[in-house]
């Protein structure tokens, strides 16, 4: 293995106590006061993230939107300069190498925030795929990238800035500074919540944290993202799509504009939108006691295993063991009854619309 | 570092186990509880079950892991703790006192004798850490 990375805030957050983890590569924190506190912070109030560990891939020069077009399903042609879109970077068979959201800044500029166990992965995809000018630019190193997440988060940034927050609208940004620090300001996020991605140079990222904290934003690691994001349902790279499925299967078919022109994996989709999907990505509760967890099989009330659990957790906010699984089509309609095998003890769930958690 | 009580005894697996005349009363230690994180769901045997040193006897699980529970000894189960069953932050809030999990009647008498003291834990602790 080789030897992990750290974020620019690294030393901040063994300063608060947090509990760090080797993850995609870099030494994260996990949690400080606890990933429920800190989940509650999110959805009540204000929670504060270290996201440098994502990577940013920049497509610069004329050309640049209709390169990044070329690569990912949705239409980065048809956003505004100043809008972002989230998107799926496919392989030429239509499964997913990366979910990622592209930052359109002009016409010749477009940042492309990808995962950071994908970053390198993605990086020789687009060198792969990409014919001609302008060619991608690995940018991680030159970035730090914090997420300020939940209700009381606009107020909370707005308090430390002249820009003015109202105006940017969800999956909108802007150049401008938070606590004197130049930096991107996103109105994007991965927790159901308001709120902004700040993405800055490393040797300001510490300062802008400290601000942050300091205004009343509770540092929040890894643990709470994940249950978050799931309580939204949405897809964890890894967990719940990778490159044997297909944004069909994922659900996630609108970031799919089959429409826009061509993109690598174009061809694939037309074929596997013709076909139908033969299994989909679901939202479940459990009905009975437990903690459903990835890789746990899926069954139908005969016993028959039709799926898979791809994320499952105890949602801090419903206070019930929610989860997400591939089923067989047939089993993916909200209501239907599916059992989960916890363990070699079955126990009933039932399909759900998703988000879990309506905002 | 973790709070280890000096009149209990405990496993190599972060249990902990109380004598109570002829019973055992046994939990997970607090240094477990603060490994696990906050925990979310605890799933015990029913009175009357057997246990066996060594063996899984439970599960408890935190907003991300799974762990299991050994039995320290053998024995019949004589009372668990239902109250864990709806709330079980009680395992991080009091690992020693309102989260007991279960009693059970060792099936040999001289069983909690052969387990960890505080000192051999502590030390167990150090080393895992």
């Amino acid at each position: 293995m080789s030897e992990l990375k750290r974020t620019p805030l690294y030393e901040a957050h063994v300063a608060a106590g947090a509990k760090i983890v080797p993850f995609a590569g870099f030494e994260m924190p996990v949690q400080y006061s606890g990933v429920i506190a800190e989940h509650n912070a999110v959805r009540e109030a204000v929670g504060l993230f270290d996201v440098s560990h994502m990577g940013e891939i920049v497509f610069e020069g004329p050309g640049a939107v209709a390169a990044v077009d070329h690569l990912v399903t949705n239409d980065i042609a048809g956003l505004a300069d100043g809008q972002a879109a989230y998107a799926g970077l496919l392989t030429p068979e239509g499964g997913f190498v990366d979910d990622v959201v592209c930052y359109r800044f002009s016409a010749e500029k477009v940042l492309v925030c990808v995962n950071a166990s994908n970053r390198e992965k993605d990086f020789q995809h687009m060198l792969a795929h990409t014919a001609g000018e302008p060619q991608p630019v690995d940018e991680g190193d030159r970035w730090a990238q914090l997420a300020v997440q939940g209700p009381k988060a606009p107020a909370l940034v707005q308090a430390l800035t002249q820009t003015p927050l109202e105006p940017i609208e969800r999956y909108h940004f802007v150049e401008g500074e938070v606590a004197g620090f130049p930096c991107i300001i996103a109105r994007t996020g991965y927790t159901g919540e308001d709120g902004f991605e700040l993405f800055c140079a490393p040797e300001v990222a510490r300062g802008l944290w400290d601000r942050l904290v300091e205004a009343g934003a509770l540092p929040c690691g890894l643990g709470a993202r994940d249950t978050l994001r799931l309580e939204m349902k949405y897809a964890l790279y890894g967990n719940d799509i990778d490159e044997s499925h297909d944004p069909y299967e994922a659900g996630l078919a609108w970031t799919v504009k089959l429409d826009k022109g061509d993109f690598v994996g174009r061809e694939a989709l037309i074929a596997a939108k013709a076909a139908g999907p033969r299994q989909k990505l679901v939202a479940f509760v459990l009905k009975g006691r437990g903690v459903p967890r990835q890789g746990m099989r899926v069954l139908d009330e005969s016993g028959a295993e039709v799926g898979v659990v791809t994320s499952g957790t105890m949602s801090p906010t419903l206070k019930e063991p929610i989860g997400m699984a591939y089923v067989a089509k047939g089993l993916a309609r909200s209501g239907s009854t599916l059992q989960i095998d916890l363990r070699g003890r079955p126990v009933a769930a039932e399909v759900v619309k998703p988000p879990f958690v309506k905002r | 570092m973790a709070h280890i009580p000096d009149d209990l005894r405990y496993t190599q697996d972060h249990e902990w186990i109380r004598k109570d005349g002829d019973e055992l009363i046994i939990g997970i230690t607090d240094h477990a509880q603060s490994s696990l994180g906050d925990v979310v769901y605890v799933e015990l045997p029913e009175v009357g079950d057997e246990v066996s040193a060594g063996a899984p006897f439970g599960t408890v699980e935190s907003t991300k892991a799974v762990s299991e529970l050994f039995a320290p000894v053998s024995g019949e189960v004589t009372a668990v703790n239902e109250d864990l069953v709806d709330a079980p932050e009680k395992v991080n809030e009091d690992p020693y006192g309102d989260a007991w999990m279960i009693r059970v009647k060792p099936a040999s008498a001289d069983a909690y004798d052969g387990l960890l003291d505080d000192a051999a834990y502590a030390a167990h602790v150090e080393s895992d850490s």
